[in-house]
Formats: structure tokens, C-alpha cells, sequence
């Protein structure tokens, strides 16, 4: 067989579209959003900028306190190494405390607080002058400054994605617009409106990577898009970028599935698509990207999706972070009567929200209501039949069945061995479950206690060499102690010895 | 007959010079028995169980002196695997080894501190740093939570905390089954 490196094949991303394992096909509601021109809204009256906007790290320290005024665009919280949060708008700052956070929970965390003035007054920007000759290091450095995440949904700082792109010298970098949840249409708009910026933000992305060439992913049903993009970068510098149109398969968005469409490779369990020479970044983040390096405006607002069935008008909107989800809603007329139930994200990878007081976030890529009609009834769980159908439809190519047992049962080194890691909580294996099982749930579940296993026994690895080398410590103090006092009584017994010596020869004067 | 019996010979002696030597020279110093019981102990040091820290604890079980009920931080899951790993039956916790309850942390109140190191002499890991008349502290990522310090402690500065539960450690909880069809 000839061995072929997955680097090299890797490369070719792009030349053919592939197939990954499973996946679905889903109605995909997104016509009913992109009908209207994307508009800012109103300012609202106050907004709530959450001070943890990322994955993974920090919470940043408020730069802050109430009553400081800020400008549009300064910095308000920061921590090292995590992206900078910046105020959205001019205003006061109310307080910096704890609010109602953009979490499947509900939960309180710190926020800054403004009330807005109304002159949308701007820092002092700092771009990047000369793009041309920045070095690549001063290009990552201004994704952090400017408060840069991955806007697909996962946030993760774009600055650390980058440098270790940098590290592992990729050679593609493979821009996601494949936007595959039903409903989101707001990365769809944004190529539809600025695929200018796009474009000039995956080549400056490109060369602060230092890869090769860029691939654009759109789906097939996507049409202006194409168009708008291919013209786009139909530019003598634009050589390197090139526009591929993939399938509509739920969830070819997701990283590796992408990956695994444009190249016909699997990211290997545990890697990352750096080991392949490949980085995903989403559009938006590219068009952020574009803004931060040449007017340096840091990240303050996004396209968002308000949409659904129980919205009046859906529409995208380019909504700054904090607003509220009420004023969102309210500028796409309101809600309908029937609406439910508040969701943040898709109907798949989404979460309900208790409260529409909930800020909006940069994570926050579409805010859907959906109404009682559109809500299945919750369906009584039933044993698993081993139907095999979660596993047909899983893009990981899992067994949920298996694992579903496994975590049931508390099996957590079988559940690691069948992969339970490599979820990617899509969703697919839930909907197709003829018992009407929550495997995602399951999974979700199971994840959090694997990685609170992990931690105990780091934990717990280091209290056991800590408590050893005390114990270790202890003896060798006790001996020397006691090799001490020896010591001691030793000299003392000489001493003893040749004074007595040094009388008998010396004769007492006492005795004389 | 003879030449069998020599070579049987030759071969039992062979065999049982090889089995001496091995016996002598590869013996295994620590307690294969007590390293893994002691892998499932929550190594808190606390002392709990009526032994110095979890490693003698660990040894005791080996030594089948002690029960493997006596671990209030390791709790009923702990025991369980314990039971599961000696092949005996699972226990409850004895009530006279405390009783199980959710990690904490302690913190000590540097107003009050008046330095006299008995608590960093207390600490099983050496979580406390602090010198002689000098502020104590504790370095939170390395405190098990033993508790073993707040009673030399002269002045009662050392208050106890639960650990924080904010969004960053929250977990997703076990899905409840939904209750059988009407």
C-alpha cells in the first residue's frame, strides 16, 4: 500500500469535497432571516458587558469602577492571556457586579454595567499602520488586544489559536462558513454584506499564520454568497484564496467535520487540525479581524440571528455585546403571542434562557423563540432497543449507545476508551433515538464528571508527592538530630575524658 | 532409568537455584497491594482514619489491620472502590471517623495572624508558607482541605471555606429520567 502524509493530502483541501460519517439532513429555516438588510438598532438603556466572554482561563479583572466614564472602544476588563473586553458604547459606568450571565444555568457573574450617553464617543484607535510589513507577532498581538474569539459559537481567544498555528507552521487556513445549524444565518449575512472584509481579513490572518493559502467554506445552498465572495477575492493578491462550496449536512460546520469534507481526513482522536497543517477560524472572526487591524476596532459588537417563530419580524442585527436580549427582540417588532421558550444559539447546540434580561455575548450567534408548536412534547424515556441509529447518524463516528451504558454505570475508563471525549454534543444521535433517550444530555454529563475525575486525581497526585516529601523531610531532620546529639555526647564524653586525663597528670591542686 | 533420574535431578536443582536467586534478587520492595489502595485514597492527609496520612492508612488495609469503611473524605464512593478492588463488600462509612462532607478549603485571616508557625508544623503538605513572627498564608491550590490546622492555631484565625462554585467549575448534572408515559 503506498503510505501517503497527511500533511501533504492535507494541502490539497478543497481540490474535491469529501463525506463524513453520519450527519443529517435538516430543514433549515433560514430563508425567514435574510430577507431584511442587517441594521444596527437603537442604543439600549444600559448595557451588561459580562467580564468572561471566552473559553477556558480567566475571568478579566474590570479595569473600571462606577462612576468612571468610558469611551466607545476603551478597554474595561483584562487578565493575561485572555482576549480584552471593551466598552461597546460612551457612557458611565453603573457598577461592576454580578449579573445574569449568557449561561445554560442562569447563573450571576461580574459584569460592567454602562448607561449609555448617546455620542457613541470612540477611544483614541490604534491601528496597525503598515500592514503590509507588520510582523506577524504585532498582527496576533492586536487579535488579543481587540478582544478577539472564535465566533462560531465555541469562543475560544483567537490569539492562542493563532500562535500555536504559528508553532506547528500550518500551511492552510480553512475559513468557516458553513454556518449548518437550522435557523443561524448571521455568518451568511455577513458574507452576503462584507465579503470585502472577509477576505482582506483571512489574508492578513494568513500571513500572521504564516500558511500558504486560505480556503473559504460556503454551503451549496448559500447562493449570493458564492458570488459575493468570488468577486471578493478576485484580486491579484487574493491569488492564495479560493472559495469551496460544501454540502448541506448537518453538522458539517463543525470543525472536524469541515475538515474531514475538504481534505477526506479525520483529525486524529486527541489531535488537533494543527497536526494535519490545517487552522479553522469562522468568517466573522476573519472580518473582526479586518476591522481590528486597519481602524484597530476592537471586538464590540456582532451579527446576531433573532429569529424564529416566535419573533414578529426575524431579521440578523448587528448588535453590540451587552444589549440586552429584550431590546434585540424588541427591534425586530417584538414577540409574536405564542412564543415559549427563549433560546441562545441553534435548535440543536443551543440552550433556553430563563430571561430575556440575559446580555448578549460575543458567543451569542442567534437568539431564537420558539413557540409551543415548535417545541416536541418531552417524550417519556424508554429502554435502548440497540437499534443502531445513533450510531449511523453520529459525525464522530461514536457508539452512543455504548457510552450512554457506560456513563449510566459509572464506567469512566470504558467510556474514555470508546471515545467520549471526542463528542461534539451535535445533537444528531438525540433526535434520531427512536426511545426518546437524552444521550447529549448523557454526554454532557458524562464529560463534566470526566474532566472533575481528572482534576481530583491531579489534585490528588500532588497532595500524595507533597505529603511524601514532608514525610521525607521529617526523617532526614530527626536523623540529623539525632546524629547531632551524638555527636554532641560524643565531644562531651572527650571532653569529660581528657579533663579527667589532664587532672591525674597534672596532678590536683586541690589534692596538693 | 538412571540417566532419567540424573537429568531430573540436574533440572530440579537448575530450577531451584534459578527460583532462589529470583526469589532474592527481584523481590518487589514496596506493597503492589498498598500502592493501588493507596491510589484510591483522596490523599487529604487528614488523619481521619486513626493513621498519619492516607500511605499508612493504605498499608493498614494491606495488612488487612484496618477496615476500609474509615475514609470520611473518600466517602461512599471511595469505599466502593475499595470493596471493588479487594473483592469484599461494600461498607457505610464509621460514624466514628467523621462523616462525609464536600471539600473545603481553609484561609487564614492575615489580620490576626500573629506568626507563630504551629500551623505550617501542622500541615500535611506543606500547603502554608509563612517565617517566625511573620504573616502565615495558605496556597490555595495545595490545600486538601484536612482541616488539621485550625486546631493548633492559638489565636482561632484560620476560617474554613467552602470551594467556590462559579460558572467556570460549574458541570453539567445527571440527566433525571422523565417520568413513564401518562
Amino acid at each position: 500500500m503506498n503510505y501517503t502524509d497527511p500533511i501533504q493530502v492535507a494541502r490539497d483541501a478543497g481540490k474535491h469535497t469529501h463525506h463524513f460519517h453520519g450527519g443529517l439532513r435538516l430543514r433549515h429555516n433560514k430563508r425567514i432571516s435574510c430577507g431584511i438588510p442587517v441594521e444596527r438598532p437603537a442604543l439600549p438603556e444600559i448595557l451588561a458587558v459580562p467580564l468572561l466572554q471566552h473559553l477556558g482561563g480567566d475571568v478579566a479583572e474590570p479595569l473600571v469602577k462606577a462612576g468612571d466614564r468610558v469611551l466607545k472602544g476603551q478597554q474595561i476588563g483584562r487578565c493575561e492571556p485572555c482576549p480584552v473586553v471593551h466598552a461597546p458604547t460612551s457612557g458611565t459606568v453603573e457598577a461592576v457586579e454580578d449579573r445574569l450571565m449568557t449561561h445554560i444555568t442562569g447563573m450571576t457573574g461580574p459584569c460592567v454595567v454602562i448607561r449609555p450617553d448617546g455620542k457613541e464617543q470612540w477611544v483614541e484607535l490604534e491601528p496597525i499602520s503598515d500592514v503590509q510589513n507588520a510582523s506577524p507577532d504585532t498582527l496576533i498581538n492586536q487579535l488579543q488586544e481587540c478582544g478577539l474569539v472564535g465566533l462560531g459559537g465555541a469562543v475560544f481567544p483567537t490569539h492562542i489559536k493563532a500562535l500555536d498555528g504559528r508553532e506547528k507552521r500550518i500551511h492552510t487556513l480553512i475559513l468557516n462558513g458553513a454556518e449548518c445549524e437550522p435557523y443561524i444565518s448571521c455568518d451568511e449575512m455577513l458574507m452576503r454584506e462584507q465579503p470585502d472584509k472577509i477576505v482582506l481579513g483571512a489574508r492578513i490572518l494568513r500571513r500572521a499564520l504564516g500558511a500558504e493559502r486560505v480556503v473559504i467554506a460556503i454551503e451549496d445552498q448559500m447562493g449570493a454568497v458564492r458570488e459575493a465572495l468570488t468577486y471578493a477575492a478576485d484580486c491579484a493578491e487574493c491569488k492564495s484564496v479560493k472559495v469551496v462550496k460544501v454540502t448541506k449536512i448537518y453538522p458539517e460546520g463543525g470543525e472536524r467535520q469541515l475538515i474531514q469534507v475538504l481534505t477526506g481526513l479525520e483529525v486524529p482522536f486527541g489531535g488537533r487540525p494543527t497536526d494535519l497543517g490545517l487552522l479553522v477560524q469562522n468568517v466573522a472572526t476573519a472580518a473582526a479581524f479586518a476591522e481590528a487591524v486597519t481602524e484597530g476596532k476592537p471586538l464590540i459588537e456582532r451579527y446576531v440571528t433573532v429569529t424564529g417563530n416566535g419573533i414578529s419580524q426575524p431579521r440578523n442585527l448587528l448588535a453590540l455585546i451587552g444589549t440586552p436580549f429584550s431590546h434585540l427582540v424588541k427591534a425586530c417588532g417584538g414577540y409574536t403571542e405564542d412564543v415559549a421558550r427563549l433560546v441562545v444559539g441553534g435548535p440543536l447546540m443551543g440552550y433556553p434562557v430563563s430571561s430575556d434580561a440575559t446580555p448578549m455575548v460575543k458567543a451569542a450567534n442567534c437568539i431564537l423563540a420558539l413557540t409551543q408548536r415548535d417545541i416536541a412534547a418531552p417524550q417519556a424515556e424508554m429502554p435502548c432497543i440497540r437499534c443502531g441509529e445513533c450510531s449511523r447518524a453520529c459525525p464522530a463516528t461514536l457508539l452512543p449507545q455504548q457510552l450512554h451504558l457506560q456513563i449510566k454505570h459509572g464506567l469512566w475508563d470504558e467510556a474514555t476508551e470508546y471515545g467520549l471525549t471526542a463528542c461534539i454534543e451535535c445533537g444528531c444521535c438525540d433526535i434520531v433515538c427512536p426511545s426518546h433517550i437524552p444521550l447529549v444530555d448523557w454526554f454532557r454529563y458524562g464529560k463534566g464528571e470526566l474532566r472533575q475525575r481528572a482534576a481530583e486525581a491531579q489534585a490528588s497526585d500532588l497532595a500524595r508527592k507533597r505529603f511524601e516529601a514532608r514525610e521525607a523531610r521529617l526523617l532526614r531532620t530527626k536523623q540529623e538530630r539525632a546524629e547531632d546529639m551524638a555527636l554532641r555526647k560524643q565531644m562531651l564524653k572527650d571532653k569529660a575524658t581528657r579533663e579527667g586525663r589532664a587532672k591525674k597528670t597534672n596532678g590536683d591542686p586541690a589534692d596538693a | 532409568m538412571l540417566t532419567g533420574i540424573a537429568t531430573l535431578t540436574v533440572l530440579a536443582l537448575a530450577f531451584g537455584l534459578g527460583l532462589g536467586w529470583a526469589g532474592i534478587r527481584l523481590r518487589v520492595r514496596a506493597d503492589p497491594v498498598a500502592e493501588r489502595i493507596d491510589a484510591l485514597l483522596p490523599q487529604t492527609q487528614c488523619g481521619q482514619c486513626d493513621f498519619s496520612g492516607c500511605r499508612p492508612y493504605a498499608e493498614a488495609i494491606a495488612k488487612t489491620e484496618a477496615d476500609i469503611n474509615q475514609c470520611p473524605p473518600g466517602g461512599a464512593a471511595g469505599i466502593r472502590a475499595l470493596a471493588d478492588l479487594l473483592g469484599c463488600q461494600a461498607k457505610p462509612l464509621n460514624p466514628d471517623n467523621g462523616e462525609e462532607k464536600p471539600k473545603t478549603l481553609v484561609v487564614i485571616d492575615e489580620q490576626h495572624c500573629i506568626g507563630c508557625t504551629l500551623c505550617i508544623q501542622a500541615c500535611p503538605v506543606d500547603a502554608i508558607v509563612g517565617a517566625s513572627k511573620l504573616m502565615h498564608t495558605v496556597i490555595e491550590s495545595e490545600c486538601t482541605g484536612c482541616n488539621l490546622c485550625l486546631p493548633p492555631c492559638p489565636v482561632d484565625c484560620i476560617d474554613v471555606l467552602e470551594i467556590a462554585t462559579g460558572i467556570s467549575q460549574w458541570r453539567s448534572p445527571r440527566p433525571l429520567a422523565l417520568a413513564a408515559a401518562q
